[in-house]
């Protein structure tokens, strides 16, 4: 590891309470949920970590619990260096601080994981459903939300199918 | 010159009112610019000088609506577009035909999920459909040529 990523990880570790882990020459950090505003202002500030190059969520139900992690991975330009940061997060209305005042990028992102997974962020500027019609209900990208949508039309079942199915009148 | 060598000493020629006015439709009908996504790439290498598109009438797209007679719906709907789409075919003048281009246009493809619209006659009124991922450039000629057909059989009674 690079001498300035060693020291980064060891003041989060020490700081906010981060385990650091590494796979491939990959290194990530979990963070609780409380810590991670402030430990995403420290890798900015004094660490140079200036772009969020990308925020994501994983879905690990049914078999790991807490059910949500949340990704982040952030990009020192001046240093070349890549960090990940991962924050476990319940199932029950999970929420957690938006990052959007350190990283504006987050914003779009955020409204993204809202949409995709029903993750609130606390303090978010503007957040609505990015992907789906606004009033869509549910949350797709969940591991129980169903996986297809229609039934499919054979020729033994063609005719019930054509009833059911909302054509366009003109 | 070269009319009269075709006509020879023809005067006057008949025909139905019907088939002069189908004959106007076909040969002159403008599609609206609406590539989606893939098939929109077959569309355009229909157009393109290779399989000419304009030897059918079809010379230019027009992206206007309120200028255009057919709607080839080329790609994927999503849940979200489908209104737009929707407001697009309300804004084109009458007469107008639509042709679902490719399997996601006609019956939502390789994608039965949430995000894509299983079929686009869902939301507008289709009259011929090409099967096709994406279809080859012909059988996007060849389904024109059958609405051309198509167009050719209407009767008076029904539009007039």
């Amino acid at each position: 590891m690079d001498d300035h990523l060693i020291s980064a990880v060891s003041a989060l570790t020490e700081r906010f309470r981060a385990d650091a882990s590494e796979f491939r020459g990959q290194v990530s950090l979990l963070v609780p949920a409380e810590n991670i505003v402030a430990a995403c202002q420290a890798l900015r500030d004094e660490f140079q970590f200036e772009m969020l190059s990308a925020e994501t969520a994983v879905d690990y139900w049914p078999q790991q619990e807490p059910r949500f992690h949340l990704v982040y991975q952030l990009l020192s330009l001046s240093r070349n260096l890549r960090v990940g940061l991962r924050v476990p997060l319940d199932g029950n209305a999970p929420s957690l601080p938006t990052i959007e005042g350190v990283y504006p990028a987050a914003n779009w992102h955020e409204r993204e994981i809202w949409d995709m997974f029903g993750i609130r962020f606390e303090g978010h500027s503007d957040l609505r459903r990015i992907l789906m019609p606004y009033d869509w209900e549910g949350h797709p990208l969940r591991k129980d939300y169903p996986l297809g949508y229609e039934e499919v039309q054979f020729s033994f079942n063609y005719d019930e199918i054509d009833r059911r199915k909302p054509y366009a009148k003109e | 010159m070269g009319v009269e060598q075709k006509l020879g000493n023809m005067g006057i020629v008949t025909l139905k009112l019907e088939q002069a006015i189908n004959w106007g439709r076909t040969n002159a009908m403008w599609p609206m610019l609406f590539g989606l996504a893939c098939c929109a790439i077959e569309m355009m290498s229909a157009q393109a000088p290779n399989y000419d598109m304009s030897r059918f009438g079809m010379e230019l797209m027009r992206a206007s609506p309120r200028q255009s007679d057919l709607m080839i719906v080329a790609g994927r709907v999503s849940r979200k577009m489908a209104p737009v789409l929707r407001r697009l075919y309300d804004q084109m003048p009458d007469p107008k035909w639509v042709i679902s281009m490719g399997d996601c246009a006609s019956c939502g493809g390789v994608f039965n999920n949430y995000a894509i619209v299983q079929g686009v006659d869902e939301v507008v009124p289709v009259d011929v459909y090409v099967a096709g991922c994406p279809p080859r450039p012909e059988a996007l000629i060849h389904g024109i040529v059958t609405l051309h057909e198509k167009v050719r059989g209407e009767k008076i009674k029904d539009w007039a």
